[in-house]
């Protein structure tokens, strides 16, 4: 209770008795920020298998394991804020099918099973049954048994299999918005809230999705190249910053039509919004968010990449010009995370009296503690490390010394 | 003639004393006579032998803010009856206190949510008005936390109250959030979602809930929503009632007398 006699103590106007208590905290920021990197990461993928973006392929499969590793993980924060986690299974038993939030199991599974994995089988089937023709000991059997007994390798096979990708990536990419946007959704139809309620939120979850989950491998890919020691392909690293600026932009434009609407409508609610921005998420939403998360890697990713001009707009040698996306891509992890606190916290940071404001005490330890969601955030990396071990997405893995066409 | 005057006077003093005797009586048996009319009606309520139906009733409650004198009994009377947690974080009901000067600036308050009163007092320097609200879940007919719950923890029944089923609530809080008046909490050793009953477990024994038999000043109106003859019917008969922000489109069925602008 000691927590919440301190943060009675700093409640500034009047809340609601019952708001002292800040109910969702950082485990449901980690939520809608690991489950936009599933969806910005598939999204990056889909640009090769269904839009041809040939320049990206290196990262293709990196892509994929990114986001199964991240979907791994997402419903972990969701579980472990949970006051009786044992009675989770209760969304999947007996949904209340008026709620949106008893939809996720049903989106999770969706996307989970039919989308990612089978993607992820189809794509790598070829390469299990040629791998577990060569290998010997674990990785042999681990490999072996991932084909599912598929070991079909004529060039019908493989074209069944291509085939399958891409009609799985066609009905991904839906997949991938319903996901994220679902979860803008999760927050935008809440009416109670003024700073949620907006039809626009889940369009701005999704493209804050891509802008996160495209930076994501950006990063992933140029530190797994460099950890590899092989040469990085400067023509895929151009053309992922030039996609992320073109999703940066449309993010950035959908963040201040929000912004401007609401200034614009000036509802009941804008005097302690007004004051929630300037005060309490100043830092986090204007100079993390707006200023170092958006606007400083959109000047850098405009000057630098090729996206305004062939050669960019500053012409710079490829290892500044990695460095400068790599600056840009860090900076809006910060920013796209910020964004994540704004909304989850921010949106409770005032009272539903539109009278006051409260103030958010982050706990070290315990389940809803900062080490609990550290942890989180790192477990999808642990889980990457992993799956690439099992499943290499580099080109050079796919390069078989010995074609053979025989089945196992 | 002398005699005749004295017994006259005698006899006029004594009606006076019998008149005023059966007065006093009368002073003394009037509560206990109301008393026990009440408690005979609610006796006739709650001794009824046929088993309760709920799809004979539809609850509300009406609240005449000009009555509430923030003493904060009904707070007391529900953690009491509830056993809702005692902290200061933890309400099913709750009193405000508004404070209006005449500058418009409005002040609101609700020390540990009323239990104790409002010992500060106001200054009465630039006054405009000011009044005390109770507030506690409105029952809504639309309620949004049913609607958001995701494992249908939180239904409405068919007497028209809402209710937290806490065997089955997972603690998701989203209710919490879905709730605009913020009549819900997470109960700290159950870590499920809890909120005002209308003191269900009395109600349909014909009980009043405990807020409402508690309040001297009967600001508190209990009863049947549908009923012309009932309590609540009549109090919203002869006010104007206003809802808590209704442009929300849940349909409270906490009906306000004498509201305020300024309350939300």
């Amino acid at each position: 209770m000691e927590p919440l006699r301190e943060i009675l103590q700093q409640v500034s106007g009047y809340i609601y008795p019952n708001e002292v208590e800040l109910h969702w905290g950082l485990l449901v920021v980690v939520y809608p920020y690991v489950t936009g990197l599933v969806a910005g990461a598939f999204i990056l993928a889909s640009l090769v298998r269904v839009f041809n973006v040939r320049e990206v392929q290196p990262t293709y499969r990196l892509s994929l394991l990114t986001a199964l590793a991240y979907l791994i993980v997402a419903p972990l924060p969701l579980l472990a804020h949970l006051g009786r986690p044992e009675r989770a299974f209760e969304i999947f038993l007996t949904p209340n099918f008026h709620s949106a939030m008893a939809m996720f199991g049903f989106v999770y599974a969706w996307y989970l099973m039919v989308v990612l994995l089978l993607e992820i089988w189809f794509d790598y089937r070829k390469d299990l049954v040629l791998w577990s023709a060569q290998e010997t000991g674990v990785r042999r059997w681990v490999h072996r048994l991932l084909t599912l007994g598929a070991g079909d390798l004529s060039p019908r096979a493989i074209r069944f299999d291509q085939g399958a990708g891409r009609f799985i990536t066609v009905i991904g990419i839906p997949s991938a918005f319903l996901l994220h946007g679902y979860v803008g959704f999760i927050f935008g139809s809440v009416k109670a809230n003024p700073w949620w309620s907006s039809v626009l939120m889940p369009i701005v979850f999704l493209f804050s999705a891509i802008v996160s989950g495209i930076a994501l491998i950006l990063l992933l890919y140029l530190l797994s190249t460099l950890l590899r020691s092989k040469p990085v392909d400067m023509v895929c690293m151009d053309k992922l910053a030039t996609f992320l600026f073109y999703a940066l932009v449309v993010d950035f434009s959908l963040e201040m039509l929000d912004f401007i609407h609401r200034l614009y409508e000036a509802e009941e609610s804008i005097h302690i919004l007004s004051q929630l921005v300037s005060g309490r998420l100043f830092l986090s939403l204007v100079v993390l968010q707006a200023l170092l998360g958006t606007v400083f890697p959109l000047l850098l990713l405009g000057l630098v990449s090729p996206a305004l001009r062939s050669r960019g707009v500053v012409s710079l040698p490829d290892e500044l010009r990695r460095l400068l996306y790599v600056a840009a891509a860090v900076l809006i992890q910060i920013g796209i995370f910020s964004t994540r606190w704004n909304v989850v916290i921010g949106g409770q940071l005032f009272s539903k009296s539109l009278r006051g404001l409260t103030v958010y005490k982050m706990q070290l330890l315990g389940l809803e503690g900062l080490f609990v969601s550290g942890f989180l955030l790192l477990l999808p990396l642990l889980l990457l490390l992993v799956l690439i071990v099992l499943l290499p997405p580099w080109p050079e893995a796919e390069r078989h010394p010995v074609p053979t066409n025989t089945a196992i | 003639m002398e005699e005749q005057e004295c017994r006259a006077s005698e006899c006029a003093q004594k009606v006076s004393e019998g008149r005023r005797e059966f007065l006093h009586t009368c002073s003394l048996a009037a509560p206990l006579l109301l008393l026990g009319l009440r408690a005979a009606a609610v006796e006739a309520w709650a001794t009824t032998d046929a088993p309760y139906n709920p799809r004979e009733h539809s609850y509300g409650m009406g609240v005449d803010v000009s009555k509430c004198i923030g003493c904060g009994r009904c707070v007391e009377a529900c953690k009491n009856e509830n056993d809702v947690p005692r902290e200061p974080f933890y309400f099913r009901t709750w009193v405000e206190r508004y404070v209006i000067a005449t500058s418009r600036e409005t002040v609101v308050d609700s020390p540990d949510g009323g239990i104790a009163g409002f010992p500060t007092k106001p200054s009465e320097k630039g006054l405009l008005r000011t009044f005390f609200v109770p507030k506690l879940c409105n029952q809504c007919a639309n309620p949004p936390c049913v609607q958001v719950c995701p494992v249908g923890a939180t239904f409405a029944t068919e007497d028209g109250v809402v209710l937290v089923d806490q065997e089955y609530c997972i603690g998701c809080r989203y209710c919490v959030q879905a709730c605009p008046y913020g009549a819900r909490f997470l109960d700290p050793r159950t870590h499920t979602a809890d909120k005002c009953t209308f003191c269900y477990h009395r109600v349909v024994r014909g009980l009043l809930p405990a807020c409402v038999e508690v309040c001297p000043t009967g600001a508190r109106v209990f009863g049947e929503v549908q009923q012309r003859s009932s309590p609540l019917a009549r109090f919203t008969r002869f006010n104007k009632i206003l809802t808590l922000k209704p442009y929300l489109n849940t349909k409270p069925k906490v009906y306000y007398a004498n509201l305020d602008e300024e309350v939300r």
